[in-house]
């Protein structure tokens, strides 16, 4: 079982879905109850990914896990070629789950087009996973673009009194970016083939692609807004917050907490280890890390201003990949582990975040700050569930986020400590938006007289808290097994942008001479 | 030794009655809570009792961060510093658990209170048992959320929530310094473990040290109310009386204080950050000392109190002193719990009643009271030989062989404690009773911890803690100057009798004195302005700003302006090109002749087709 466990796990949902198309649409709550097992088959299946993982391989062996390889298009030189390692077995598991919890939370508030609703969901299991898993770039492409498909729909049929516009915006923006992606990606595959003179698309093949850094830089420049809009990057933003608000509940948790990383997962994945001297140099970090920076600042600031608790949290985000981001490019073993943490923990953070807004857009319609406030008097559990999401969003230790953005800012520090100082504010003002917003909703008296007679979370919703609340606490009290996880991918793709980086003594204490390589790198100083 | 069962005994009681409480009678609630409270002291005397304080005495758990460059035990351990700490913890703690019981009895959320009193206990005994800087970040964090969640805890009233979120955000400032002190240890000594640090610092530059050393004081300043981060203190008192005296008074704002006693020897080696230190606590003792004079809130008067005393002990640390503001930590920690407990048995008494324009004469109607808070009065003036006597004039002599201005600058903050508490204790247990309640003296529960707090207060000098932790600390070579002692007593004794003239013997003379400066009286009752000043320069630019300029102006109106200029764009040349497919043949024909010649024309000039 071992040999096609990737496939089982990406194809998991798509059967799924083909099941589901059979039950006749009037019959409502079979195909709830058929959609919730088919995604929890989904987590299921993925659950021997983590038992089977190897942690420690030996050193020739060194690379990916439950490698698949099939030719799939020879003339193209594409390649059906799954692999797995320790970032992608996270991200992967993360989608599993997540995926649902979404689909559990969606039982009661979605109620027309329920199949086609739990078919999208479905299929966007598929395509997620498929982006995490591919070693093709052909197929990552394929399923880069899929995924966009069943979001678009998500948003745009389900979603709120704007969805038109903010799906159309979704789906115009990212697209443009990988419209730029897929010239960035045919400039290798014609870079390849000039110096091997055979096609392919594996990205094993084409990371031994001689390149100048003239060209590496065009094509970093084309990688970065396709995955700068996926993350999204300051000023790559604004689709977001239109997303979000508009999209359902189940649509907003699967959109920040998995839809978001793969933007983070392409620089990890692709723009570093394809392109390593031009996420090396100096301009490029420089800027990657300034818009990084402005990112966890301008989007705590503007996250303080909303009036919409959905945009609030939209915003927050911002930050938070800010953080990612940061992490990734300050190009040490730290920032990278702490980065891939990080947006595991954003994908729990957030996702309870938002699932908590769906539980009150649920009871009351409305996502006005406004309307509510002193919550706390009549949903005890849901303030309770609600603290603690916010807590371990703002980073408190022993849960999930403090351990993230801790190890990130060390990183950071290490490659600079301008950068350092500046992320930290972003720390104050994360805290400062979310009080806030607990304070307006959930304390105080009950001002609103539609509020008085909301009922409590009730045990299916509780339910969906549950998991991601034992998992912020895990990776809060003893991450350790996740840097475990982590230290093989994360070593080699240091190794690859910063050769010199390790045999150089790597992170060097301040009396001793820093080698050129880390001084450059930490050059905003 | 088991060092974890410490705290984590407070811990199960937390999550007894966080979990269950509700369903509990008060009297299982009361058990848990109080009950692990007192089993964690029982244990720390059994630790202290078994251990050699002066050896290593370090538990390692689990490796809880192992990442790149960076690996961070869960460890704890016991010296004499934590021991001394350990005992204040614990000790009041359990005191103002039994006072609470009497206190909360007629409060709602009464399960809710003794959890969260719970939780901090646990997180506090972290701070002080960690045995690396990450861990004490845990406990540091840990006491500040359960600051805000007890400074919240009415969370029906406004200015409560707003007291709390200020709290957290006002010390999340001063976590700033803090996590980036962590992170140049982490660059220069490639650890956060104490004793790794402490044996690599003398090694390290002076410039490193200082960098190091003024950041965990900027940790230090907000977590210890400190100038110009002490804002957040004097509005926590909107919580409940008895965490203003555990949490607010004898504890976990002394947490910096402790966290920078710590560090003494990469304060030792960075002397600009200790003199900082000195600095910023003398500052800070006068600063307060000055509003708390005017106000007319008892527990505001305790709150101001507070902050000043908190500057004396960093102006102990800062003059090298280190365990005289140890010391100091350890009897404010008697007599301010006691002076909280006190005003709130004061409160208690006159259901709700916090103005002491409201009060007087309640001696002879609150006895125990009375008489209690008397002791800690006394001993926070100074008079020998209580326990304040000894630890302040620690600190001054200290002082004074530092930098002798500090010395006067202190003595005269002196005489103003005496003058501000002994004019609370007037207006409220003296003269003629000026409210309208029906004042009645508190249960046994609320009066026999104040009795056994006085008793602290009173001969809590005679503990030689000094002696103590003279094994643990440098000494300074001060020299016993009976001159010095003798002028800080006469200030003290001063102060008092100020306030007797004109709070007791010529009671018309404050309000004459206050029309006549008064100027200064408004502007010291209104504490400078300085809250209003933040709001004004930090506050109100940053809510601004965020609104108008990056929000509205950039993200709505530059940013989503393009991109929807873009979208308008496609929008608008479509609407053009659209005309052309018209569905009508020649016309399309028309435009491949056009097109035909256009092409072969460019061919022709571009060389010609051959």
């Amino acid at each position: 079982m071992d040999q096609h466990l990737l496939s089982i796990v990406l194809f998991t949902p798509l059967a799924g879905l083909a099941i589901l198309l059979l039950i006749p649409s009037r019959n409502k709550d079979l195909i709830r109850v058929w959609a919730n097992l088919a995604a929890f088959a989904g987590f299921l299946v993925s659950l021997p990914l983590v038992t089977r993982f190897q942690t420690v391989q030996a050193p020739s062996l060194r690379g990916f896990q439950f490698e698949e390889h099939a030719d799939w298009i020879p003339t193209l030189g594409a390649h059906y070629h799954l692999g797995l390692d320790g970032i992608s077995l996270l991200l992967v598991m993360l989608t599993t789950l997540m995926g649902f919890i979404a689909v559990l939370c969606s039982w009661s508030a979605i109620q027309d087009r329920v199949k086609e609703y739990y078919a999208m969901f479905l299929l966007l299991q598929t395509g997620m996973i498929g982006v995490f898993l591919s070693l093709d770039f052909f197929l990552f492409y394929i399923f880069w673009e899929l995924v966009l498909v069943p979001m678009y729909f998500i948003i745009g049929v389900w979603g709120g009194p704007r969805k038109l516009y903010a799906a159309i915006k979704f789906f115009l923006y990212t697209l443009a970016g990988s419209v730029l992606m897929l010239l960035g990606i045919l400039t290798l595959y014609f870079q390849h083939y000039s110096q091997f003179h055979f096609y392919t698309f594996e990205i094993s093949e084409l990371m031994k692609t001689n390149l100048t850094l003239g060209l590496q830089q065009w094509v970093f420049w084309a990688f970065f807004i396709g995955f700068a809009i996926k993350v999204p990057m300051f000023p790559f933003h604004t689709w977001l917050p239109d997303a979000h608000v508009e999209a359902p509940t189940a649509g907003s948790v699967i959109l920040a907490a998995v839809l978001l990383k793969m933007g983070t997962y392409g620089f990890l994945r692709f723009s570093l280890p394809l392109l390593p001297k031009a996420s090396a140099d100096q301009t490029i970090v420089q800027i990657l890390a300034i818009l990084s920076i402005v990112g966890i600042i301008y989007g705590a600031l503007v996250s303080l201003m909303q009036a919409d608790w959905k945009k609030l949290v939209a915003y927050s985000s911002v930050s938070h990949l800010g953080f990612c981001t940061l992490g990734i490019f300050s190009l040490n073993p730290n920032g990278i582990a702490g980065s891939v943490l990080q947006q595991i923990n954003h994908g729990i953070s957030t996702g309870m975040l938002f699932m908590v807004i769906g539980v009150i857009y649920e009871r009351r319609h409305t996502r006005e700050i406004a309307e509510y406030g002193g919550l706390a008097h009549v949903m005890p559990t849901f303030a309770k569930i609600f603290a603690f999401a916010m807590l371990s969003s703002v980073g408190l230790p022993l849960l999930n986020g403090f351990v993230g953005e801790f190890t990130i800012l060390q990183g950071a520090f290490e490659a600079s400590r301008v950068w350092a100082a500046f992320a930290v504010t972003g720390v104050i003002l994360g805290a400062a938006y979310l009080l806030w917003l607990y304070q307006r909703t959930m304390l105080g008296q009950v001002t609103n007289g539609k509020n008085l007679t909301i009922p409590d979370m009730n045990f299916r919703e509780i339910a969906t808290f549950v998991p991601l609340i034992a998992w912020a606490l895990w990776i809060g009290i003893y991450p350790q097994p996740f840097f475990d996880v982590l230290r093989q991918p994360v070593v080699q793709i240091v190794e690859r942008v910063r050769p010199n980086y390790f045999s150089g003594g790597g992170p060097q204490l301040a009396h001793l001479p820093a080698p050129p390589a880390l001084a450059q790198a930490g050059g905003g100083q | 030794m088991q060092l974890w069962l410490i705290p984590l005994l407070p811990f199960a009681g937390f999550l007894v009655n966080g979990l269950a409480g509700r369903r509990f009678p008060k009297g299982a609630v009361n058990a848990v809570a109080i009950g692990s409270v007192l089993l964690s002291f029982a244990w720390v005397l059994k630790t202290l009792f078994t251990i050699n304080l002066d050896a290593i005495n370090q538990e390692h758990y689990f490796t809880w961060i192992q990442s790149g460059a960076l690996t961070v035990g869960c460890d704890m351990a016991v010296d004499r510093l934590t021991a001394v700490m350990l005992l204040v913890v614990t000790g009041i703690g359990s005191l103002i658990h039994i006072y609470s019981i009497g206190y909360m009895a007629h409060e709602g959320g009464y399960y809710r209170f003794f959890s969260f009193l719970n939780l901090f206990m646990f997180f506090m005994l972290v701070l002080v048992l960690a045995s690396n800087y990450l861990v004490m970040f845990v406990g540091w964090e840990g006491v500040g959320l359960c600051s805000y969640l007890l400074i919240g805890f009415y969370f029906d009233k406004k200015f409560a929530t707003n007291a709390g979120n200020k709290a957290f955000i006002v010390n999340r400032i001063g976590d700033f310094g803090f996590s980036l002190a962590m992170f140049y240890m982490v660059r220069n000594f490639g650890s956060l473990d104490f004793g790794t640090v402490f044996k690599a610092a003398p090694g390290a530059s002076e410039a490193v040290l200082t960098t190091i050393g003024l950041l965990l004081m900027l940790g230090a300043c907000g977590k210890s109310a400190q100038l110009p981060l002490y804002v957040w203190l004097p509005d926590a008192m909107a919580g409940p009386t008895p965490v203003s005296a555990l949490i607010h008074a004898a504890t976990m704002v002394t947490a910096g204080v402790y966290m920078t006693a710590r560090s003494w020897v990469i304060y030792t080696h960075a002397p600009l950050a200790l003199n900082t230190i000195a600095i910023i606590g003398v500052a800070t003792a006068f600063f307060a000392a000055t509003i708390g004079l005017a106000q007319t809130d008892i527990k505001k008067v305790f709150a101001y109190s507070t902050v000043s005393q908190l500057g004396y002990m960093f102006l102990g640390v800062g003059s090298g002193a280190f365990s005289a503001g140890i010391f100091h930590l350890m009897t404010h920690a008697f007599f301010k719990a006691l002076l909280f407990l006190g005003s709130g048995s004061v409160i208690h008494a006159l259901a709700g009643e916090q103005d002491m324009r409201n009060m007087g004469g309640l001696r002879h109607k609150i006895p125990w009271t009375f008489w209690t808070m008397m002791c800690a009065a006394v001993a926070i003036s100074g008079v020998p030989p209580t326990s304040g006597f000894f630890s302040k004039d620690s600190i001054l002599v200290a002082a004074n062989h530092h930098a002798p201005w500090m010395y006067w600058l202190g003595v005269v903050t002196a005489g103003m404690t005496a003058f501000y508490v002994f004019r609370a204790m007037f207006l409220t247990f003296f003269g003629e009773y000026r409210g309208h309640a029906h004042p009645h003296e508190s249960p046994p529960l609320m009066t026999i911890p104040l009795a056994m707090l006085a008793l602290l207060s009173l001969g809590g000098g005679y503990i030689a803690v000094p002696a103590f932790l003279g094994r643990f600390f440098p000494t300074v070579e001060a020299p016993e100057d009976f001159t010095l002692v003798a002028i800080s007593v006469a200030f003290g004794l001063g102060g008092i009798a100020l306030a007797y003239l004109m709070y007791i013997a010529r009671p018309g003379m404050a309000d004459s004195l206050a029309g006549g400066l008064k100027g200064l009286y408004s502007l010291v009752y209104n504490k400078y302005f300085v809250d209003e000043i933040y709001d004004a320069a930090v506050v109100k630019p940053v809510v601004g700003g965020s609104r108008v300029v990056l929000w509205k102006g950039m993200d709505v109106g530059f940013i989503d302006g393009m991109v929807n200029g873009v979208g308008a764009l496609a929008r608008r040349t479509g609407a053009v090109l659209r005309l052309l497919q018209s569905g009508n043949i020649r016309s399309y024909a028309t435009w491949v002749l056009f097109g035909s010649v256009v092409v072969i024309v460019a061919l022709e000039l571009g060389g010609g087709a051959r």
